[in-house]
C-alpha cells in the first residue's frame, strides 16, 4: 500500500496536475453543484430499450472535473476495488485531455465503458469521496465521468489496441466470456499468452449480455470492447461447455497448459412456495435472457416471451430492477417489486431505483410471497402476499424481516419474475469432482493468487464469490492473469 | 457452425438429419441432448443425440415437425448448416446389467430410445422393445430397434401395423406374461405418464427422459423445471431422466402448454407466409 501512496505522491506532483490545481481555488471548486447526467424521459423511455441515461457533454464533463480537488490522500481510490487512479483521470478531463482520461482508465479496468455505467459508485468510490466524507456534499460523479472519457475514445474512434508481448507460444484456456474472463483474457494476451475463450452460449459477454438489459448497457458497448480483444490476438469459441464439449483432460491434451475459470453464478433460486411452478410464473434469468439474449420482444424473432398485464417481481436487487423495468417495456399496465426488507435495504444501484420509480414501479416493500394461484390451465392469476416488519439486525448487520400474523392478502397477477437470488454454476465443479468447492457450490481459490486446489487452474468472479459485482469480476480476472503468470513462468 | 451432411424423411412429419460436430460425436452418451439454433434470429431447441459416428464427426438428430423451430430445421437441405449448436448436455443414462428392460417409445420418442436401448443390449440385458404410433406410416426406426432387442412390438392406435392397441397395452402384455426389471419410456409426455401409470401397476422401476421446454440448457434459467418426488429439478441439468413414477406428469403437461397460443400463432404465420 505504501507503494501505491508513493506512486501516487509522485503523479501527483507531475507539473501539469500542480498548474490545474492552482487554477481553481479548492474553495471555488467546492461551490459548484454536482452535473446531472442527461435521461432520456420516463414517459418516452419505457416505449423501448433506448439507453436511459444520455451520458455528459464535453461542458457538463469539465465542470464536473472541476469539481474534484485532487485530494492528498485520494480516499476514493480505496473504494475502488480495482484502485482506479482516479483524481488521475478525472484532471485529465479537466484539461480537456480525454483520451489521456480513457487511457487512466485502461491501466487498470479493462471495461471502463461498462463499469461506468454498471458499478454501485454510491457503494464504493463515490462513498469514499471527501466531499461526501468530510463536506457532507454530494460526492464527485466518478462513475459518470469515467463513462464519459470510455465513450469520448470509443466515439471518437480512436481506441487503442494495446499492444501486445511477443507470443510465448503458451496456450491458456478461458472458461466463460464474462467480465472476469474477458478482463483476464486482455491481460494474459498483452503478456504474449495464446489465449482461447470458451463460451457455453451462443454470444460473447456473459451476464453483460444476457443478464443486463439495453436500457442500461447496449450491447454495441460490450461488443466493441470484445472486438479489441479479438484484435489482440484472443480466440472465442461460443457453443463450447467446458466439461461437456471437452474436458479439461481434453483440452490439455490439445496444448493448453493452464485454465481461468470464470463461470458465473448462473444457476437461478426460487423460493420453494406453493405453486411456484404455474405457468407465467419464471426466473429473472429466464425472462431477461428470452428478452436480451434471444431478443423475444422482437416480432421476428422465434423465441417467444409472456407480456404480462400485471407484473410482480419478486427481489430488491440489480437483477429485480432490471425485471421489473423490462417488464414496463414490455407493456404492463401494473409492474411490481415486491421485497421483503424496506427500500433502505435494497441492494440495487440507487439510480435504478431512482429511475424504475421514475418509471412508475410501484414498490410493495415489506411484503413477501406466500403462496400462488392459477386458473384451470395452470396460468398463474392470484398470488397471496404478507406484511413484514423489521426485527433485530442479523449477522450481515441488516435488520431480518419477520412476518407479521394475520396480514395476509392477494395480489392480482399474470406474470411474475422471481429475482431471490443464484447460485454458482454446476457444470465446471460437476465435471471436475477434484476441484475443492465450499458448501454453496463456490469454487475455493487461493485468496491472493486465485489458484484453485487444481494447480494449473485459477478461478474468479461469481463463481468464487456468489453473486457479486462486475468490477470484483474484472479484478479478478486481472490478478489471476498476473499469478498465472507467475505461475507459467516459474514452472518452465 | 455445423454443416448437414445428410438428411431423410422418416414420414412426412419426421426428418433424420445428420450434421457435423465432431467434438460432440466424440464426447456423447446415451440420453445425452444438444440444443440447437438454426440462425440469427431463431430460438434454441433441444434434441436429443440419436447417434453419432466419432469416424465422420457426425451426431444424427430426428426431428419431429411440431412448431416453427422445428419445421424450419426439417425444411434446410444436405450441405447447409446450423449456425449454433452445443452439447452434449443432461445426464448420461445409467447403464448397467439389471436382466430383462423394456424399452418403449411413443412418436417420435423412439429416437432418443435407440441409444439407450443399444447401450443396455449392449451391456448384457434381455431387451424387449415396444414401439407404439398412431398409425403404420409414423413407425419410425423399427429396423434399426429391431436389430438390438430381443423382442420387438408394434403397437398403433388404428391397427394399421403391429398390433392395435395403445402402447400400454403392449406393455402390460408383456409384464403380465415375465418378469421385467426395469423399463425405460421416452414419448410425448401424456404417454409417459400412462407409461409410468402401468408400470406402478407392476411395480417395475421406471425411467423416463422427460421433454419439457428449455431455453439455455444449463441450468441457467429454470424454463425446465418439473417436480420430481415433490422436489423442483432442472430437467437440462438433473435429468432429462428421472425416476417415472416420481414425476408430477400433470404438472409438466400444464407448464408444455406455457407458450401455445404464441407458438401457434407464430406457425401459423409461417405457415401462411410460405403460400
Ligand atoms: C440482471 C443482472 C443485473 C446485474 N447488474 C449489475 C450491476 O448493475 N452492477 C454490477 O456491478 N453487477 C451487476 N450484476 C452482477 C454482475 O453481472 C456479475 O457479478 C458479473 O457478471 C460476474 O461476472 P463473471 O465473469 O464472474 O460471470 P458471468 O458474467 O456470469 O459470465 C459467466 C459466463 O460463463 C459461461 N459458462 C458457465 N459455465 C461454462 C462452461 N462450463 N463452459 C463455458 N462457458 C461457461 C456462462 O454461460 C456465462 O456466459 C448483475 C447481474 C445480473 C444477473
Ligand atoms: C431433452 C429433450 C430432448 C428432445 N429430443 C427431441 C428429439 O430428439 N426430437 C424431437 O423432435 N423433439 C425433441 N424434443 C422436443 C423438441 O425440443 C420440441 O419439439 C421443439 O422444441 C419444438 O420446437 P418448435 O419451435 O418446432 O415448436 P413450438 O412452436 O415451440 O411448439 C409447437 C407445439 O409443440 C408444443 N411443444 C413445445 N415444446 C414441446 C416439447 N418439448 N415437447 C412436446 N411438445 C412441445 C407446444 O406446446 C406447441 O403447441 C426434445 C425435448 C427435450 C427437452
Ligand atoms: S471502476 Fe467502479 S468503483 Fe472503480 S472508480 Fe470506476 S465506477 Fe468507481
Ligand atoms: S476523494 Fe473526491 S475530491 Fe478527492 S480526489 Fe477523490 S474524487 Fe477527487
Ligand atoms: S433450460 Fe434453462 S435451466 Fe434448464
Amino acid at each position: 500500500m505504501s507503494g501505491l501512496n508513493e506512486y501516487l505522491k509522485t503523479e501527483r506532483e507531475q507539473s501539469w496536475r500542480v498548474e490545474l490545481r492552482k487554477q481553481i481555488k479548492s474553495k471555488d471548486r467546492t461551490s459548484l453543484n454536482r452535473v446531472h447526467m442527461n435521461e432520456v424521459a420516463a414517459s418516452k423511455r419505457i416505449q423501448s430499450y433506448i439507453e436511459v441515461n444520455s451520458g455528459l457533454t464535453l461542458t457538463q464533463a469539465q465542470e464536473e472535473a472541476k469539481r474534484c480537488l485532487d485530494c492528498i490522500d485520494p480516499t476514493c481510490i480505496s473504494g475502488c476495488p480495482v484502485e482506479i487512479n482516479i483524481p488521475k483521470f478525472i484532471k485529465r478531463i479537466e484539461q480537456g485531455n480525454f483520451l489521456e482520461a480513457a487511457k487512466v482508465l485502461k491501466q487498470t479496468s479493462a471495461l471502463p465503458a461498462v463499469c461506468g455505467r454498471v458499478c454501485p459508485q454510491e457503494k464504493q468510490c463515490e462513498a469514499k469521496c471527501f466531499y461526501q466524507v468530510k463536506l457532507n456534499k454530494e460526492s464527485v460523479a466518478i462513475g459518470h465521468l469515467e463513462r464519459f472519457a470510455a465513450d469520448f475514445e470509443r466515439e471518437a474512434g480512436v481506441m487503442s489496441v494495446p499492444e501486445v508481448a511477443a507470443s510465448n507460444g503458451i496456450k491458456v484456456a478461458v472458461i466463460g466470456s464474462g467480465p472476469a474472463g474477458l478482463t483476464f483474457s486482455g491481460d494474459m494476451a498483452k503478456l504474449g499468452y495464446d489465449v482461447t475463450v470458451f463460451e457455453a452460449l451462443h454470444e460473447i459477454g456473459g451476464v453483460l449480455k444476457y443478464g443486463i438489459p439495453e436500457f442500461r448497457l447496449p450491447n454495441a458497448i460490450v461488443d466493441v470492447e470484445i472486438d479489441i480483444l479479438r484484435k489482440m490476438g484472443v480466440s472465442f469459441e461460443t457453443n463450447f461447455i467446458v466439461g461437456r464439449t471437452a474436458s479439461m483432460e481434453d483440452l490439455k491434451a490439445e496444448g493448453f497448459k493452464a485454465f481461468f475459470t470464470g463461470s458465473g453464478a448462473g444457476l437461478p433460486r426460487f423460493m420453494d412456495i406453493p405453486g411456484e411452478n404455474y405457468i407465467g410464473i419464471l426466473s429473472s434469468n429466464e425472462y431477461l435472457t428470452r428478452v436480451n439474449l434471444m431478443d423475444a420482444a422482437n416480432v421476428n424473432t422465434d423465441t417467444p416471451i409472456l407480456k404480462g398485464q400485471n407484473v410482480v417481481v419478486v427481489g430488491g436487487g440489480n437483477t429485480a430492477m432490471d425485471s421489473v423495468r423490462t417488464a414496463k417495456r414490455l407493456g404492463a399496465k401494473r409492474a411490481m417489486i415486491v421485497y421483503r426488507r424496506s427500500m433502505e435495504e435494497m441492494p440495487a444501484r440507487l439510480e435504478e431505483i431512482k429511475h424504475a420509480q421514475e418509471e412508475g414501479i410501484e414498490f410493495l416493500t415489506l411484503t413477501n410471497p406466500i403462496a400462488y394461484f392459477a386458473d384451470d390451465k395452470g396460468r398463474v392469476n392470484r398470488m397471496t402476499v404478507q406484511k413484514m416488519e423489521l426485527g433485530e439486525p442479523d449477522a450481515s448487520g441488516r435488520r431480518s424481516p419477520v412476518p407479521m400474523e394475520g396480514s395476509e392478502y392477494d395480489l392480482v397477477v399474470d406474470s411474475v419474475v422471481v429475482s431471490v437470488g443464484v447460485s454458482p454454476n454446476p457444470l465446471i465443479p460437476s465435471s471436475l469432482p477434484q476441484l475443492k468447492t465450499t458448501r454453496w457450490g463456490t469454487i475455493v481459490v487461493d485468496e491472493d493468487s486465485l489458484q484453485t486446489s487444481i494447480p494449473e487452474m485459477f478461478a474468479g468472479g461469481d463463481i468464487v464469490r456468489g453473486g457479486a459485482t462486475v468490477i470484483l469480476a474484472m479484478g479478478d480476472g486481472r490478478r489471476a492473469a498476473a499469478a498465472m503468470h507467475q505461475y507459467l513462468t516459474h514452472e518452465n | 457452425m455445423n454443416k448437414i451432411v445428410d438428411k431423410e424423411f422418416f414420414s412426412d412429419k419426421v426428418v433424420r438429419i445428420e450434421v457435423e460436430a465432431p467434438r460432440i460425436a466424440k464426447a456423447r452418451k446415451a440420453g445425452h441432448f444438444v440444443i440447437v439454433k438454426l440462425d440469427e434470429k431463431g430460438e434454441r431447441i433441444p434434441l436429443t443425440i440419436a447417434s453419432a459416428d466419432i469416424v465422420k464427426g457426425t451426431i444424427t438428430l430426428v426431428v419431429q415437425t411440431v412448431g416453427v423451430t422445428s419445421r424450419r430445421l426439417a425444411a434446410l437441405n444436405i450441405g447447409d448448416s446450423i449456425r449454433d449448436l452445443v452439447g452434449p448436455l443432461g445426464e448420461a443414462t445409467h447403464i448397467e446389467k439389471v436382466g430383462t428392460v423394456l424399452a418403449c417409445g411413443g412418436g417420435v420418442g423412439v429416437a432418443p430410445l435407440l441409444p439407450i436401448v443399444e447401450a443396455l443390449k449392449k451391456a448384457g440385458n434381455r431387451v424387449i422393445t415396444v414401439l407404439a404410433a398412431r398409425s403404420k406410416d409414423l413407425i419410425i426406426l423399427e429396423d434399426q430397434m429391431r436389430a438390438y432387442s430381443d423382442e420387438l412390438i408394434i403397437m398403433t392406435d388404428d391397427g394399421s401395423y403391429g398390433q392395435k392397441g395403445l402402447v400400454t397395452d403392449g406393455m402390460s402384455k408383456i409384464m403380465e406374461r415375465e418378469t421385467v426389471h426395469l423399463s425405460v419410456v421416452i414419448g410425448p409426455a401424456v404417454m409417459m405418464k400412462f407409461a409410468s401409470l402401468t408400470t406402478k401397476k407392476y411395480n417395475v422401476p421406471t425411467y423416463a427422459s422427460l421433454n419439457t421446454i428449455m431455453v439455455d440448457g444449463t441450468g441457467m434459467c429454470g424454463a425446465c423445471r418439473v417436480t420430481v418426488g415433490g422436489k423442483t429439478k432442472f430437467v437440462c441439468i438433473d435429468g432429462p431422466e428421472f425416476d417415472a413414477h416420481q414425476v408430477d406428469f400433470d404438472e409438466m403437461l400444464l407448464r408444455l402448454n406455457a407458450y401455445k397460443e404464441v407458438e401457434l400463432k407464430s406457425e401459423s404465420d409461417y405457415l401462411n407466409a410460405k403460400i
